[in-house]
């Protein structure tokens, strides 16, 4: 057994809330990189260009890469060796995110009832997903999510029959109402299988992926090649406003489900994919 | 076509603005989003005053991130425009000419734009921190319990914006995936 305190949590998400708002991963600063030179339609590059610009401006002055900096989604795998001391996990994550928010200039963008609207004025709650994993490490992933893309995502209960070509018409009807809304180019993540809450995680999780891993499925990832390809056919570009770069990467994850079930959720993500790990 | 344009904005210059223009604005707009929608749709409800007058003027659908001290703001980059749209139609009749957001629009505000000669930019997405170097000063006037949703005015300079959607109704987003499908 390995105890851990919980005021190291706290530490650590406070500091990594701060990160992914003004730092993105090194993949999506590659991909980005790739595709301003890609990228054919003039308008479509001159907006590239000026994401490129923003990222930097971000970094260097520290000051959020986009002013929505999200509800802070907090991924816990947890060795199950691991015993904490020192307080409730959950309230050591949100003491983290709380510092985070409020001391790193961040966003305040968490209403405490869905209807009633006040503002909680510290970004707390988070939405935690707990894990509990083998080994005594505790593996954090904290992904802020902004609700420009995330109005756009959606969850479809196809039927068996539907197969393939029903999941890929579902994700392309995702991204093409989405269109403009979810400030392209975007990353797409897809859960397929479990259950109707199952497949929304998957998703979420999936956009938690390196843009430049595949599937380790050949026939998933052969439909993430075909789907991102279909989707950069659309032309709605970047920013919705015409070109090739409607998205990045589609990040597929499968799970088991029911015989009479397929079920699909689509979570889209804009350009600005924060997700950041650590490992104590 | 690239074109600099003063906000508050004139009849005649929102007329001369074309689906597709990329426009620089300088001058002084208003921030409001979803919350403060809502008030001021029901202060026009109770026969009160707005916090600004529509008149002419652009209002930018933004939240921003708190400044850091010595700054004007903080990342300042647009939100998505069609929560707003239950409340703009009205609005436009009360004299708004301009709407600075990201995303597509209900066909009531664009009958909205087409009937009142207005027009709708998009930002940006995502790039508040470039944005927010053309925000010269800024001032909540209003709602301040709201935190980033309070209406704030802000002074810009060349703010970089393109026009979607221009007072004939032409609206770019149509028109680009048009041009750009490959299927």
């Amino acid at each position: 057994m390995r105890v851990i305190q919980t005021s190291a949590i706290t530490k650590n998400i406070r500091e990594m809330c701060i990160e992914a708002n003004h730092f993105l991963s090194d993949d999506m600063k590659a991909v980005l990189e790739e595709k301003v030179e890609e990228e054919k339609a003039p308008l479509g590059k001159q907006i590239l260009n000026q994401l490129r610009e923003n990222l930097q401006i971000a970094g260097e002055d520290m000051i959020p890469i986009c002013q929505d900096t999200g509800m802070a989604v907090v991924f816990m795998e947890i060795g199950q060796e691991v015993h904490f001391e020192g307080g409730l996990l959950e309230d050591a994550v949100n003491e983290g995110v709380r510092q985070g928010y409020t001391e790193g200039f961040l966003r305040k963008s968490v209403v405490k009832d869905p209807l009633i609207r006040e503002n909680t004025k510290d970004n707390t709650p988070a939405v935690i997903h707990y894990e509990m994993i083998a080994g005594d490490k505790v593996k954090i992933t904290v992904a802020p999510k902004g609700f420009g893309s995330e109005n756009m995502s959606r969850v479809f209960m196809l039927k068996p029959a539907d197969g393939i070509e029903g999941v890929k018409k579902a994700v392309l009807t995702a991204v093409k109402d989405a269109g403009p809304n979810a400030c392209p180019p975007m990353v797409v993540g897809v859960g397929i299988g479990g259950t109707f809450e199952k497949c929304a995680l998957l998703a979420k999780k999936a956009l938690t992926r390196d843009v430049n891993e595949h599937s380790a499925i050949p026939y998933v990832k052969e439909m993430e090649e075909e789907l991102l390809d279909e989707i950069n056919k659309t032309g709605i570009g970047p920013g919705g406003l015409g070109g090739s770069t409607t998205a990045f990467a589609v990040n597929i994850n499968t799970y088991p489900t029911h015989i009479a079930g397929l079920p699909v959720a689509i979570n889209i993500c804009c350009h600005v994919n924060r997700h950041i790990a650590r490992v104590i | 076509m690239d074109k600099y344009i003063h906000a508050p904005l004139g009849d005649a210059e929102a007329e001369t603005l074309r689906a597709g223009d990329y426009v620089y604005i300088s001058g002084t707009i208003y921030t409001a989003r979803d919350a403060a929608h809502k008030r001021m749709a029901e202060t026009l409800e109770r026969g009160e005053e707005l916090p600004f007058s529509l008149k002419g003027n652009i209002i930018y659908y933004m939240g921003p991130s708190p400044a850091r001290d010595g700054r004007a703001i903080g990342s300042a980059g647009p939100t998505t425009s069609s929560r707003m749209d239950k409340y703009t139609p009205d609005f436009l009749d009360m004299g708004l000419k301009g709407m600075i957001g990201k995303g597509k629009r209900s066909e009531a505000v664009i009958d909205g734009i087409r009937k009142n000669k207005a027009v709708y930019f998009a930002a940006i997405g995502g790039a508040g921190a470039l944005l927010s170097r053309s925000i010269k000063k800024s001032k909540v006037i209003a709602y301040d319990d709201l935190g980033t949703e309070a209406v704030r005015e802000l002074e810009v300079e060349d703010f970089p914006a393109i026009v979607v959607i221009d007072s004939k109704g032409n609206n770019l987003y149509d028109m680009a995936a048009k041009a750009y499908n490959m299927k």
